[in-house]
């Protein structure tokens, strides 16, 4: 029934393009109102143009779960090591979508016809709108509409922003390679500054979830701009008065420093091309000026105003984080620019104006909050559907057709619920200067084109991958190329606005590969592969553990190494990797050192000295890499006197080692190996999840209880080991405590960046600043 | 007693207008009068017995300043003004005048003294004395407060400015004047925080000033001059044009403390295409002047928040016959600061650069 209904919206869109040519919809119409079957809890936020609808629902999505065989059955069962099992499951949702208030009337309609299993009773509902339209929806959804405070929406909608959505605020420089310049998520939000530019300006502080008060604010705002400039221009929509803005020159209105001065005025450092006075060139009756021009000096008039107040209020509570938003702001690259000019201009550089990605939707979140608060959103932490959100929209004039025509009609944007909260690794050195992601995609253009390239390149090998993992179910094909279309248009739009979703990384491109592939419910497409892979380096396991305790104890330490660093050769996911002869060849290359990243002899220098207190193993692949190199490396410590937390993924990605898994696998080797077997029943051998279902790490959005055990172990080593978590992601990440990042580089165009070749190794052991080398003294900070 | 000789000017060319202040001496002797060349006469006369030159310059008789003694002389200080669009002609005048004869040294502050440096050189072979604009409007200032306004005090204020019915005009000095905020709305607006005569530091400024309003009334009304502009403004209504907190949330919003009265958005009914076509000229020029000030009174007031002065002086020519203005800043200043900041004005309210200009004349005099 889905697609009647989405069918209908879109022909009743239609109907209404004829009246307003310059509308269409673009986005496919299925995506539109996605769960609204299982939708409770609406929130609507009328503004002067457009509408944000905010839903909760539920998802059922398939679910990779691995199960032993029960120890009876399981010589008859099966000669697998686990059970695969697909299984659907539950998960929390939030739906923001975003459009004109055209479409308000058609909106209803359809969620009217589709709400099917709901209690609502009540919508909340904020914004200058919601008036107005307040009988309309009482009428076409049978629900009660309950009024909340807009301010208090909006700041409860930013303060959600900021906290779970990595990369939402970001820095604006027009000239600069990347116009966007993201910040990496503030372990304290708290206090920031919300200028929030509307028909007028409202200046807030925010000092907690619950505490913010406006401290300030100026009549000349977003309606000054519109109406003076529609008075001016006799041009009356306010998109069309910024667009002749940024065609104007504002020298021929305004008076100058250098009108007045005939150049600079030196003594007060004012330069010449300082506006004096604005308009200060129109006063006289034998001058007609264009509107362009009028349009550009109102602009600047207004944004250093708005600037210039927001400056004195941070000065005057010595705040640092300056967020701007409302319509004024809202994705204009025009005011984005001439208000950061302004803070630069008058903070000389000290304050950075800044930007959310999310802005247009904070009034809608906050409602929505507002309205959910018994189901404690705020307990949980949440993150971004890619699959499922639109993404940035550049509204430049002169950005390509295509984001043009969709930024005027329906924008989207998916929040998932995490089964777990995130926190920051509490071993990281700074975690506010903490960036996981080596390479920044959406400044580096070469980099971006490679990796663009190579994971479109891979689309095909992925999709029949997918096919293959569900070899029972017909209509996999199917729903794998709706996946490769999806994903395509992903790394299309990412081509052209590469700061859609923060920072482009190689980690955001697999992440949205892997929310691509569960939104078609591939949950887990290595499953097999991974439980072969597992199934065959066990039985090699016995005899890799005998031939190292054969070795002399300088020989074993270098063998364990190379172990860890020849099973992640063993990698399907690594486009290098085509068969076994490339591991053979491998192992002989590691055997030559120095390595490209060579700091083998201090590691080496450092296992002579006292052991360590606790060691946190971020792993990487299943199989070999897992089984035959990190369990060895493991079991080392442990004889050490060390204890070992592994960390594995909550979540499937790739052939990579889920925690489920490694449940079974661990149990399985401590069946044959006394020393794991010990150390799990010591409990000195911890296995925990880390909270990510990536393929790549990141540091800052860790599960709790991780976090929580590193601190109780007192862990005074960080193990990361592959190319996705120690080369991708962490390659200069600064630990508080020792660092040990292992990986081989399986990626030619990589190697060449870091100046190896293929398979060059990084073996980077470090020791922060001011901490002994040596010896067990060094603590975590509690 | 080798007073400088005569005639003494004192001269501020700013983005809009020229302001000349000329002394008259009325205590020449006989003697002097014999020496006296010709030419100096007629400029004499000339000034004084005029109170319009050409066609746009004017003398503002009323607030002529009779039986001053500057520098040992008795006489009248007077206060011209004309726009700076006129300056080639002053220029030429001075030529024509052959000014350069005299023995004087011409003083002038304000950005032309730059601008039109070259050309008076050049033009009428006058050498310019060149003066900081804010270090004349200072010293100026002071001195026109000492020596006070014919008997009078030169610095007044409102007395209950958030009532319009009782709101009084109210004469004062400026005794123990330190620290004081020093607010000059020219074209552009400095904002200065001053320590002494001779310790200050510009703390801000704006480009949104009296250029600014004249430039916007010219263009919504087509109006020519600022006493044009102000004289529609003060029989229009801006409510018609701003958007008001009540027309958004049907009266105060509570929450955030703000009154239904106040202005939620400058300009912001203009929005709607139906309010725009019945809204009169006069609303538009008293919109726009009620926005330029109420701009200027909150950047006023944070600076003196965030420098901690509580005395806020407000000068310029803006203010001229502009009590629109002044009784709005006084209003803003005592009711954002909840009766904390007092706003102050002076009566030669855009004169002080050149008298400033015409005490560094007279200083470099007795230097040597």
């Amino acid at each position: 029934f889905f697609f009647v209904g989405t069918f209908c919206i879109s022909a009743s869109i239609k109907t209404i393009n004829r009246h307003t040519m310059d509308k269409s919809i673009t986005l496919p119409p299925d995506e539109i109102f996605r769960n609204l079957e299982n939708a409770k809890r609406f929130a609507i936020d009328i503004g002067g143009s457009l509408t944000k609808l905010a839903y909760y629902s539920t998802v059922q999505h398939k679910v990779a779960k691995v199960r032993s065989f029960d120890k009876a059955t399981k010589e008859a069962a099966s000669d697998k090591l686990y059970e695969i099992s697909v299984q659907e499951e539950v998960t929390a949702r939030l739906h923001f979508i975003k459009f004109e208030n055209a479409y308000i009337e058609t909106c209803l309609d359809f969620i009217k016809d589709h709400l099917v299993n709901t209690e609502t009773k009540v919508i909340k509902a904020t914004g200058g709108g919601a008036h107005k339209f307040k009988e309309l929806i009482e009428r076409k959804l049978g629900l009660k509409v309950d009024k909340e405070d807009e301010m208090t929406c909006l700041i409860k909608g930013c303060n959600f922003v900021l906290r779970n959505i990595p990369h939402e605020a970001f820095v604006y420089a027009k000239h600069a390679d990347s116009e966007f310049r993201f910040q990496t998520t503030q372990p304290d939000i708290f206090p920031y500054l919300l200028v929030n530019i509307g028909s007028g300006v409202s200046i807030v502080k925010v000092e907690s979830e619950d505490k913010f008060e406006r401290i300030g604010g100026s009549s000349i705002g977003g309606g000054t701009f519109w109406g003076l400039g529609a008075l001016l221009t006799k041009t009356k929509r306010f998109d069309e008065l910024l667009q002749l803005a940024s065609k104007g020159q504002h020298t021929s209105v305004d008076m100058l420093v250098k009108d007045i001065y005939g150049g600079s005025y030196g003594s007060l450092g004012l330069t010449g091309d300082l506006i004096a006075s604005s308009f200060g060139k129109s006063a006289t009756a034998d001058k007609e000026f264009s509107k362009e021009d009028m349009a550009k000096s109102l602009l600047h008039m207004i944004s250093n105003d708005i600037g210039q107040l927001a400056c004195l209020y941070a000065k005057l509570h010595n705040l640092s984080r300056v967020y701007f938003g409302g319509f004024f702001i809202r994705g204009h690259p025009v005011t984005m620019h001439t208000i950061t000019y302004s803070i630069n201009f008058f903070t000389k550089g000290e304050v950075q104006a800044l930007f959310l990605r999310h802005e247009g939707y904070l009034g809608a979140i906050g409602a929505f909050l507002k309205g959910a608060e018994e189901d404690n959103p705020n307990q949980y932490s949440w993150g971004e559907n890619y699959a499922g959100s639109s993404g940035l929209m550049s509204v430049s004039p002169d950005m390509n057709p295509m984001q043009r025509a969709r930024s005027g009609t329906f924008d989207m944007l998916e929040m998932d619920r995490l089964e777990r909260q995130l926190v920051n690794l509490p071993l990281l050195q700074d975690p506010s200067s903490y960036i996981p992601d080596t390479m920044d995609l959406t400044e580096d253009a070469l980099a971006r084109e490679y990796w663009l390239y190579c994971f479109e390149e891979a689309l095909d090998g992925v999709v029949k991958r997918a096919v293959a993992s569900q070899p029972d179910m017909p209509e996999a094909a199917e729903r794998a190329e709706k996946f490769r279309q999806k994903y395509r248009h992903k790394l299309q739009t990412l081509r052209h606005q590469p700061f859609a979703y923060g920072s482009l990384t190689v980690r955001s491109l697999l992440d949205t590969r892997e929310h691509c592939l569960n939104e078609f419910n591939f949950p887990d497409p290595y499953s097999k592969i991974k439980q072969n892979e597992n199934d065959i380096a066990l039985k090699y396991y016995q005899k890799a553990v005998k031939s190292l305790e054969e070795l002399s104890w300088e020989e074993r330490q270098f063998a364990l190494v190379r172990g860890v660093l020849a099973g992640n050769v063993f990698d399907w996911g690594a486009k290098a990797i085509w068969h076994l002869g490339l591991i053979y060849l491998f192992i002989f290359f590691s055997s030559e050192r120095p390595w490209l990243v060579d700091s083998y002899d201090q590691w080496l220098e450092r296992l002579r000295g006292p052991p360590h207190k606790c060691a946190l193993f971020f792993v990487d692949n299943s199989g070999v890499d897992i089984i035959l190199g990190v369990i060895p490396f493991v079991r080392e410590l442990l004889s050490r006197g060390t204890e070992v937390v592994l960390a594995s993924n909550s979540g499937p990605a790739l052939n990579d080692v889920t925690n489920g898994e490694l449940q079974i696998l661990t149990e399985r080797i401590a069946a044959m190996d006394p020393v794991i077997q010990a150390g799990l029943r010591e409990d000195r051998l911890t296995l925990v999840q880390s909270g990510s279902s990536s393929p790549c790490l990141d540091l800052s959005r860790l599960d709790k209880v991780l976090a929580q055990v590193v601190r109780e172990r007192q862990t005074d080593l960080v193990i990361i080991e592959g190319m996705g978590r120690a080369i991708h992601t962490n390659y200069y990440a600064m630990l508080s405590c020792e660092s040990l990042k292992m990986a081989v580089i399986k990626n030619s165009w990589l190697a060449d960046r870091l100046g190896g070749k293929l398979f060059s190794v990084v073996f980077k052991y470090e020791v922060p600043a001011g901490k002994p080398s040596q010896g067990s003294a060094a603590v975590t900070p509690s | 007693n080798k007073s400088k000789s005569f005639p003494w000017f004192g001269m501020d060319i700013g983005g809009t207008l020229v302001k000349l202040v000329y002394f008259e001496p009325v205590d020449i002797t006989a003697e002097e009068e014999q020496e006296e060349v010709e030419n100096l006469k007629s400029i004499r006369r000339y000034l004084t017995s005029n109170v319009a030159y050409g066609k746009t310059g004017v003398r503002d008789v009323h607030l002529e300043l009779r039986n001053l003694t500057m520098c040992g002389r008795t006489g009248n200080l007077h206060f011209i003004r004309f726009p700076t669009q006129a300056m080639p002609r002053f220029i030429q005048m001075g030529h024509d005048k052959n000014f350069s004869s005299l023995h004087t040294t011409l003083c002038a502050t304000g950005g032309g003294a730059y601008k039109f440096e070259n050309d008076f050189r050049t033009m009428a072979d006058l050498e310019l004395l060149k003066l900081d604009e804010l270090d004349c409007l200072i010293r100026g200032l002071l001195y026109v407060d000492r020596v006070g306004f014919n008997g009078h005090p030169e610095c007044y204020y409102f007395q209950n400015p958030s009532d319009t019915q009782s709101c009084v005009k109210k004469p004062c000095t400026l005794e123990d004047p330190f620290p004081m905020l020093l607010v000059n709305i020219g074209s552009g607006v400095s904002i200065l925080a001053v320590y002494s005569e001779n310790n200050y530091k510009r703390v801000t400024g704006t480009s949104l000033g009296g250029g600014t309003f004249l430039g916007l009334c010219c263009l919504l009304t087509g109006c020519e001059t600022f006493e044009e502009a102000l004289e529609m403004a003060s029989k229009g209504d801006s409510t018609n044009v701003d958007k008001l907190v009540k027309d958004i949330y049907g009266g105060d919003y509570e929450r955030f403390g703000l009154q239904g009265s106040a202005v939620a958005s400058s300009f912001g009914h203009m929005m709607s295409k139906e309010k725009r076509d019945s809204i009169s000229k006069e609303d538009l020029a008293r919109a726009t002047l009620v926005t330029i000030t109420n701009n200027i009174g909150s950047i006023a007031r944070m600076c003196a928040v965030n420098e901690k002065i509580e005395r806020v002086v407000f000068v310029g020519n803006f203010l001229r016959i502009n009590t629109v203005s002044t009784k709005l800043l006084a209003y803003a200043m005592d009711f954002w600061s909840k009766g904390q900041l007092r706003a102050l004005f002076l009566e030669h309210e855009g004169y002080f650069g050149a008298v400033g200009a015409l005490m560094e004349l007279l200083k470099t005099t007795e230097d040597p």
